[in-house]
């Protein structure tokens, strides 16, 4: 009974839960209902991922309206693995929400904070779910107006301009989107995203459908912080309460690679991939070394990491370049690995915020020998970063060179590599100032952060090694997913 | 040509307000009418999709006698969903503004930029 409804669920649990998380009271009632839904949503996000797994898809028809008339949502590997990124990363985020937000967020703002977690939750998981793109739209714009939100309750000033800008260029994605969905269903007269591949297909010369498709693939990247359409990620990331860093960075961007996937290879899927590949190559190349040159020079550490983002999602973008079966499970692996890495990151940094009270790295010195276990997470987490064997960075960037090296570019594979290399500097930096500088004599005796922020932490962290090791449900899953995109070309 | 210009009037006119909207957007250095611009740029999307549904002699989409040519109902719908989408990103974006009109006393972007500067 349960099985038949699991996608919608999904969905709706988060959804009804967030107004009554808004009516609780106090500071412990609204994180532990947020907490007992995100761990309802992950149970329910495996249980989907192990019915899809083996490569069966669901098919759940929304009112009981057979698609496309109604709404479809459609499940298999891809959808399920995301869904199952998301509703983990806010099942490992709020055990560590409880401390952190007590000290960033006033308590008379707690109950509607934690509601907007849960709308947010509702607005990605929905993205994942959905197989009609005009609900996808719907879906992003209650994901992004939440994280709106969620980015301006920072403790400076400077959150609420960054939300500002966020909000600005996110609408205008969105709109974009808007625009290239009205045009493809002035085409097709559908949304299904299987209808319209079908119906697409022998229309795809049309100008309306390249139009549409310019303004869909723009839109997107623009949420995706695709090189050079990253402006607003940044300050966003660095001004936004530690909790919603880690949310935001771990999954906001992941599900954005899931509609550009969806929507270039799902819905288009033919002679206009080829026009996509060379532009997602070349931004993709200048996307990894631009971004990684800039986190070199940064002097707060939530703004390098931000920078850091925005080269790894340009590691995504390159093995949608490849448009191979190799590329796009990289890409795949790798929206995995990187949400378990960068998750890691921002709550081990958010522990030191916790602490310390700031994220500029000059009040970084000395902490990694008062701190232990939070500078050996920042550590083993940067690793995979950086991708050294035996971390899950690792995996992902080995199948992207293996990628490139099939397609005979060592143009490229000489980019990853070099990325990797920056990477090995602004993540020593990091280290460099935690561990090898001598505490400043005017700083107080810092204390170890409490267990609460550093268990979280370190799950994430055991994560990004056991995934190191084990790669059967990352890349395994994401070649099933693959497999189901029907990418035929080499 | 005539055809083109006169015939497909209502998309001349969606082009018209989506440049104008989308260039206020980038121009301008007030936070208020940089809101002001996104929603002529949305606005001018809602038409898009109510042209899109626009059948020629059709009427409302009620069953009724006499009546065969209906407009298409679902743009219509559509659109509505995005309205209200467009109505709460509004709400959202001037409550923001008002947020940092107290925090830095000033909605021009380049004085707020300078004062984050001096800092």
């Amino acid at each position: 009974m349960i099985e038949q409804h699991l996608s919608l669920l999904l969905v709706v649990i988060p959804l009804i839960a967030a107004p009554v998380t808004a009516m609780l009271p106090g500071r412990r009632l609204p994180w532990l209902f947020t907490l007992s839904v995100t761990w309802v949503c992950l149970l329910l996000a495996s249980w989907q991922l192990s019915v899809v797994m083996n490569g069966s898809v669901i098919s759940y028809e929304l009112g009981g309206w057979a698609p496309p008339w109604g709404i479809e949502y459609r499940i298999d590997a891809m959808n399920a693995l995301v869904a199952f990124i998301v509703a983990a990363i806010a099942a490992v985020t709020l055990p560590y929400a409880l401390r952190s937000v007590e000290k960033e967020i006033p308590e008379y703002q707690t109950s509607l904070f934690y509601a907007a977690i849960l709308l947010c939750l509702v607005g990605l998981l929905g993205i994942v779910q959905t197989g009609d793109v005009f609900n996808l739209f719907v879906f992003l714009e209650i994901s992004s107006l939440s994280s709106y939100v969620l980015i301006a309750m920072g403790k400076q000033r400077r959150a609420l301009t960054a939300a500002y800008q966020y909000l600005i260029m996110g609408t205008i994605g969105a709109t974009f989107l808007l625009i290239g969905i009205g045009l493809i269903y002035a085409e097709t007269g559908t949304l299904n995203m299987l209808d319209l591949n079908q119906r697409l297909q022998p229309i795809m010369e049309h100008r309306t459908v390249h139009t549409g498709f310019a303004f869909i693939v723009v839109g997107i990247a623009l949420k995706l912080a695709l090189f050079p359409l990253h402006l607003w990620l940044p300050n966003a990331y660095t001004y936004s309460p530690s909790v919603i860093s880690v949310f935001l960075a771990a999954t906001a961007t992941k599900v954005a690679v899931y509609i550009m996937l969806r929507m270039v290879f799902t819905v288009f899927s033919s002679s206009l991939v080829v026009l996509t590949s060379y532009m997602f190559l070349v931004l993709g190349i200048v996307g990894v070394i631009l971004p990684s040159i800039s986190a070199i020079f940064q002097t707060d550490a939530k703004r390098l990491l931000a920078y850091s983002s925005i080269a790894q999602i340009s590691y995504m973008v390159l093995g949608m370049g490849f448009a191979s079966v190799l590329g796009l499970t990289a890409t795949l692996v790798h929206v995995f690995n990187h949400a378990l890495m960068k998750g890691a990151l921002f709550m081990a940094i958010g522990a030191i915020v916790y602490r310390v009270g700031s994220s500029r790295l000059e009040n970084f010195q000395g902490l990694g020998r008062q701190m232990p276990w939070t500078f050996s997470a920042i550590l083993i987490a940067g690793l995979s970063l950086i991708g050294i064997p035996g971390t899950a960075g690792f995996i992902s960037k080995w199948y992207l060179v293996l990628a490139a090296l099939e397609q005979q570019s060592w143009l490229i594979t000489g980019v990853i590599l070099l990325g990797s290399l920056l990477a090995v500097i602004y993540v020593w930096k990091i280290v460099e100032i935690m561990f090898f500088r001598p505490v400043p004599e005017t700083v107080i005796e810092v204390r170890e952060a409490p267990a609460s922020l550093l268990i979280p932490t370190w799950v994430l962290v055991s994560a990004n090694l056991f995934f190191g090791f084990n790669t059967e449900l990352t890349v395994d899953v994401a070649g099933t997913a693959v497999r189901l995109l029907g990418v035929t070309a080499p | 040509m005539i055809d083109i210009i006169f015939g497909h009037y209502n998309y001349w006119i969606v082009v018209v307000l989506m440049m104008a909207g989308f260039y206020t957007v980038i121009s301008r250095g007030n936070l208020i009418k940089k809101i002001a611009g996104i929603n002529i740029f949305q606005t001018s999307v809602f038409l898009l999709y109510i042209s899109i549904g626009y059948v020629e002699k059709g009427t409302a989409p009620i069953i009724a006698e006499g009546y065969t040519v209906y407009s298409n109902p679902l743009p219509h719908v559509l659109i509505l969903t995005a309205i209200v989408v467009g109505v709460a990103t509004t709400a959202l974006g001037l409550a923001l503004v008002v947020r940092i009109k107290e925090a830095y006393g000033t909605i021009e972007e380049d004085e707020i930029h300078d004062q984050d500067m001096s800092l």
